[in-house]
């Protein structure tokens, strides 16, 4: 283990330890925050109870459907966009100011269209997610070496065989932030929608855990939803660190 | 600074080696755009490739070389003017046959060297062991044997320009055109690189058109050199070296290198002031 892992994970323990000794000790109360090691006992009665089971389905659906969709239409809007020069001037503004526009605002707006239930929620984390997806996809394609191009204009490749062979690759380093941007946010669309709104889910478990102060139930799903996001980005950066490293960008 | 042949070039026309690539009245003006003004960078300009003839071209920065090559190798269609690569027009498209070098490192990052190497084949239909049997050859030529399973990354800057080098190699062009291939290298890797591509021009008996800023290099590797004015660029001389064929980096020890290499700085000296005259201005 490296170096700076040992330190992170001096750092980790330190703080978990930390509140641990607090929260035994009485120094923060148990209305306010539970021990870590009560909220993984809780985290495991949960999962072993098995009445969450239809809410973490309905909660990880939503999330991947949102994921896929943000993704491969945030992909697709990019790819257009860079296309079209002029198209893009004209999007440009709305682009760079998108997320200062308060999302959740509009979650009564798409209750009303799509009707209560994943699908206003699964409509709120694409949107929310999608414009990173775009934003990354310009980026990557923006910054192929033009060298590259005249590379591929000299193999006689179609625009076809350019796009595939060329462009993808040398812009997959900045598609790849975007899909790790569009998965985060698809989490915190559809949690965060939840939270708010929702009858159903893991996010209005834990608001509903949180309005009946059941803290034990409320920080046991925290810890869940942190745990399942945690070792979905670490198997993410992983990959990603191997792409890098072969690419010699590390 | 002129558009007729020089008299050393009409010579070669006389000579038993037949016309490879042919430029006849080229001229590159980039429009104008928002606040800047039309460019004129090249031209007019007049020149003959001979069949298996090593012929650099030199001049001032910004006079047109890379424009030149450009145009020549079919990346660039001409303002005005024809270009013909044996025998058929030239115009958008470069055509079979003809391999270009750039000066930045176009390896392909997410590929090992062995696929670098083997790109153009694999999507040319070739089949799998002749590209095998090419891919070897121009991997042990590079001197890259031992790192076909490295990545781009993981080698040097003068190692990558040599996988760029073998690629075009593979496709076995017939006319090599190198844009300051090895502008970014130190003098004793330039020089070395010099040597290894003497030799793949001797082995493969391709026509080369080499671009460089380095006047040493020029005369060392070539047997005509074409000598660019400032923009808009065109041929004030075309230098014959002389050099035997079987020549390599020893050649700089020779008493009269120096004198060639100090004719083409007679011949640009004027022209490089004038192009940093049109800097400054600019």
């Amino acid at each position: 283990m490296s170096k700076a892992a040992w330190i992170r994970l001096a750092i980790l323990v330190g703080a978990v330890g930390g509140l641990e000794i607090a929260c035994r000790s009485g120094l923060v109360p148990a209305t306010m925050v539970i021990a870590p090691s009560q909220m993984a006992a809780a985290t495991a009665g949960l999962l072993a109870s098995g009445d969450l089971g239809a809410d973490i389905r309905q909660t990880f659906t939503s999330v991947g459907i949102a994921i896929v969709l943000s993704i491969t239409g945030g992909f697709t809007v990019g790819f257009w966009l860079h296309w079209f020069p002029r198209l893009r001037r004209a999007m440009d503004p709305f682009l760079a100011a998108y997320y200062a526009i308060p999302h959740f605002a509009f979650y009564p707006l798409l209750i009303v269209i799509f009707g209560l239930g994943a699908l206003p929620l699964i409509v709120l984390a694409t949107l929310f997610a999608m414009v990173a997806m775009i934003v990354a996809t310009l980026a990557g394609l923006d910054r192929v070496p033009r060298v590259l191009l005249k590379t591929a204009r000299m193999h006689r490749l179609s625009p076809f065989e350019e796009m595939w062979r060329i462009r993808l690759p040398a812009a997959a380093p900045y598609l790849f932030s975007g899909v790790k941007l569009a998965v985060s946010y698809s989490f915190i669309g559809v949690i965060a929608g939840e939270f708010i709104l929702s009858t159903a889910g893991i996010g209005h478990e834990i608001a509903y855990a949180y309005d009946n102060f059941d803290n034990p139930r409320m920080y046991g799903l925290i810890l869940f939803v942190l745990a399942v996001v945690t070792a979905f980005n670490m198997l993410v950066y992983a990959y990603e660190r191997q792409l890098v490293r072969r690419r010699g960008a590390a | 600074m002129t558009e007729e042949p020089v008299p050393s070039l009409a010579r070669r026309q006389e000579g038993e080696r037949p016309v490879h690539a042919r430029l006849e009245g080229i001229t590159r003006v980039y429009p104008a755009r928002a606040s800047q003004p039309a460019v004129h960078a090249l031209g007019p300009l007049s020149m003959e490739l001979r069949s298996g003839e090593f012929f650099s071209v030199v001049g001032p920065s910004g006079c047109g070389k890379s424009t030149l090559l450009d145009v020549l190798s079919g990346l660039a269609v001409p303002t005005d003017g024809t270009v013909e690569f044996e025998g058929k027009l030239v115009r958008g498209a470069v055509p079979d046959g003809v391999g270009v070098v750039f000066q930045e490192d176009a390896s392909f990052p997410w590929l090992t060297v062995e696929d670098n190497v083997a790109f153009g084949l694999r999507r040319s239909g070739v089949d799998a062991a002749e590209i095998r049997r090419r891919v070897d050859f121009a991997v042990g030529f590079m001197g890259l044997r031992d790192f076909r399973q490295a990545y781009p990354s993981q080698l040097s800057g003068g190692m990558r320009q040599r996988v760029c080098i073998a690629r075009t190699l593979v496709l076995q062009p017939r006319l090599i055109l190198l844009d300051e291939p090895f502008g970014a290298l130190d003098q004793q890797t330039r020089l070395l690189m010099g040597d290894e591509l003497l030799r793949l021009w001797r082995e493969t008996s391709a026509t080369v058109l080499l671009i460089t800023h380095a006047l040493d290099e020029a005369n060392l590797l070539s047997d005509r050199i074409g000598v660019m004015s400032a923009r808009p660029g065109c041929f004030i001389d075309i230098v014959e070296t002389g050099w035997p064929h079987d020549r390599d980096s020893r050649l700089a020890e020779r008493p009269d290198f120096g004198a060639v290499t100090s004719r083409l700085w007679s011949l640009l000296r004027t022209e490089s002031m004038r192009a940093m005259g049109q800097g400054v201005r600019a």
